[in-house]
């Protein structure tokens, strides 16, 4: 068990290393620093004395050493579009993005796992056929598709919800949070439902097929044929069965939530590191994208490694073949 | 192995191919299920045509929307099937608002997409089914290398890695360069976003087919390692690739229309159907909805025909669900 959790933890900070890497890297292709900081009198030995004393005759290794050593420390350079620290730009939105992806997340799960039951115990009634056949478009659908038309339909057609913007915060423990007033909550919804649809789709199909799957075995047959009820059947016996792979997909899915909101929020102004992220690709604002790689960087690892831990913890065919689990 | 004799070996294996092909498709069990699936015949049609009025879009599209001196601005969000209340010019879809018909800047726009789409899933399948094919005949650390990238990229949603991509590409390109370039730089990141899953693919069949008989046979009579690889394990491994391929292009599509949506992408310049729908977007609230909703049908319809036909193909040539 030790072992399995070393090395996970070992392989995702590898990762979060090449990331790292990667987002250093990107300031290596903006030009000459020094050409942009000299005036125009400046000699060689000013340029020389300059260059040493910013650590760029240093080797590349030694660099991207000092480079981490800031990341950890919160500092990422100062923002070209806004001329703000980015550490300070990004945690000022990330309330905004973390409340966003929370609450579409709890939509698409808790919808997800309905749907994905009723629709397969239920398989051959009209009502699960349309909700799969609906399905299909939701995934074929792109999200900035759903977003611009559901705020044709309930923005501008019938005027319920707001099309844009976070509406009022209000703050709890310091923090902005939108959800807190009427107006704020409002606005969260059309972006909220945005987001959430295809992972909810997803969930459902996902768990409608492991429930089908579960339901053909052995065990439930025999589990008819002793006579329980099909509610413990179903929810009892084989809902949990149907746990494993969707924890998985579940957990992944909550990364791809983080990475759809850049274009939820860009389709609605949602104020968060998404729209910020957009903005600064637009701009080639360097500091602000590479600080956004290594977070996201940071919370994509984070979640995997969580993903696997519960995923060893939850199935005991793993824990029993011990290491091997590791397996590809 | 010599050249020359290589060269006789190549010319004679389509052939073979080619003729076994043709005699047999009609019986095969693709085509009987094709016939079979009124959907997916409609989808195939559908794809058919759109592409078709992509590929003729200079000869079909009734105007030519992006010359500046054809334009005029009164012409300006004519609505559809109406004809212009000052210059009585006609438009089947309408105008925007600078007076360019819908309908060819829509067939302008396919065009775009679908060249973007095509050529970013074709790259990704050279890369992925070379990565999988080096991958998985020389195994050892450089099966290793390749594969720990393809598990470290799986972890990052695909439309993000080219989102970053296209972002560094940017930052990469000189300011001058940047507008030329972006149609480019958008291809390269969506093909490289779309990698993984081919070269994963690949690498488990060419696993299983180099233990086969015939890749030991070409090991005796001295065929170097490059030949077996692309000549006898290459066409065993094709078939699921073209599955991927045709999911991928459907990822392909919607990813490049997101990026332009989000201003990331094709540039204003050569406007993809994403570009057309985040113009559409800013005039539904004003009431001029056809801007918005005709590339969106378009798109809408691009997407499902490709995604029915790709889950179709998957489900046929998937023995396990038959």
């Amino acid at each position: 068990m030790l072992a399995f959790v070393l090395q996970r933890v070992a392989q995702a900070l590898l990762v979060l290393l090449a990331v790292g890497f990667v987002s250093f890297s990107m300031f290596q292709f903006m030009g000459d620093p020094v050409e942009n900081m000299m005036g125009q009198e400046a000699t060689v030995a000013d340029r020389a004395a300059l260059e040493e004393r910013l650590g760029l005759n240093d080797p590349i290794v030694v660099q991207f050493a000092r480079f981490v050593g800031r990341a950890i420390e919160g500092d990422f350079g100062v923002s070209y579009r806004v001329g703000l620290p980015v550490a300070e730009v990004i945690f000022d939105r990330l309330p905004a993005t973390l409340e966003l992806a929370l609450f579409s997340g709890v939509l698409a799960i808790g919808l997800g796992f309905v749907l994905g039951i009723y629709t397969a115990i239920k398989r051959d009634g009209w009502l699960a056929h349309s909700i799969m056949t609906l399905s299909l478009i939701g995934v074929s659908l792109p999200t900035f598709l759903i977003g611009i038309f559901l705020i044709w339909i309930f923005s501008v057609t019938l005027g319920w919800l707001p099309s844009f913007g976070r509406g009022e915060t209000a703050s709890f423990f310091g923090v902005e949070l939108a959800i807190l007033t009427w107006s704020g909550f409002k606005s969260m919804i059309l972006p909220a439902v945005t987001l959430g649809l295809y992972q909810m789709t997803l969930i459902m199909r996902l768990v409608r097929a492991e429930m089908l799957e579960v339901l053909r075995s052995d065990y439930i047959r025999f589990a008819r044929a002793r006579g329980l009820s099909p509610y413990r059947i179903h929810y009892r016996h084989a809902l949990k069965n149907t746990l494993v792979p969707v924890i998985t997909v579940t957990g992944l899915q909550l990364g791809s939530i983080i990475a759809f909101a850049i274009i939820t929020e860009t389709v609605f102004q949602w104020p968060g590191v998404g729209l910020l992220f957009i903005n600064a690709i637009g701009f080639v604002d360097i500091p602000v994208m590479s600080a956004y790689l290594l977070l996201v960087g940071v919370i994509f690892v984070s979640i995997n490694l969580v993903v696997d831990l519960l995923y060893y913890s939850i199935d005991p065919r793993l824990s029993f073949s011990g290491t091997k689990a590791k397996g590809h | 192995m010599t050249d020359h004799s290589e060269r006789i070996e190549m010319n004679s294996v389509p052939a073979e191919v080619s003729e076994k092909s043709t005699a047999g498709w009609r019986n095969s069990d693709l085509w009987f299920s094709f016939k079979r699936s009124p959907v997916i015949v409609l989808a195939a049609l559908v794809f058919f045509i759109l592409v078709a009025s992509a590929v003729f879009a200079p000869v079909l599209a009734p105007y030519t929307p992006f010359d500046p001196a054809s334009l005029n601005l009164m012409n300006g969000f004519t609505a559809p099937l109406a004809s212009n209340e000052f210059t009585g010019d006609y438009f089947l879809l309408g105008t925007d608002d600078q007076g360019r018909d819908m309908l060819s800047t829509i067939l302008y726009g396919l065009r775009v997409s679908l060249f973007v789409g095509i050529t970013a899933v074709l790259f990704a399948m050279l890369l992925g089914v070379t990565l999988g094919l080096i991958s998985g005949y020389l195994g050892g650390w450089v099966d290793n290398v390749i594969m720990r990238v393809a598990d470290v990229q799986m972890t990052f949603p695909s439309i993000m890695v080219a989102m970053l991509l296209y972002g560094i590409g940017k930052g990469i390109i000189p300011p001058d360069l940047r507008d030329e370039m972006a149609i480019w730089v958008l291809i390269v990141s969506i093909g490289l976003s779309e990698w993984v899953q081919f070269a994963r693919t690949v690498r488990g069949a060419t696993m299983v087919e180099k233990e086969k008989e015939y890749v030991q046979a070409g090991h005796l009579i001295g065929l170097s390692r490059v030949s077996i690889m692309v000549r006898h394990i290459l066409p065993n491994v094709m078939g699921p690739v073209l599955v991927i391929a045709t999911i991928s292009l459907a990822l392909a599509i919607i990813a490049e229309a997101t990026l332009s949506f989000l201003g990331v992408g094709a540039p204003k310049t050569e406007p993809s159907l994403g570009t057309l729908i985040n113009v559409g977007r800013q005039f539904i609230l004003s009431g001029e909805w056809w801007i918005l909703l005709f590339p969106s049908l378009t798109l809408l319809a691009l997407a499902l025909s490709v995604n029915l036909f790709g889950d179709w193909l998957r489900d046929v040539l998937n023995p396990k669900l038959r």
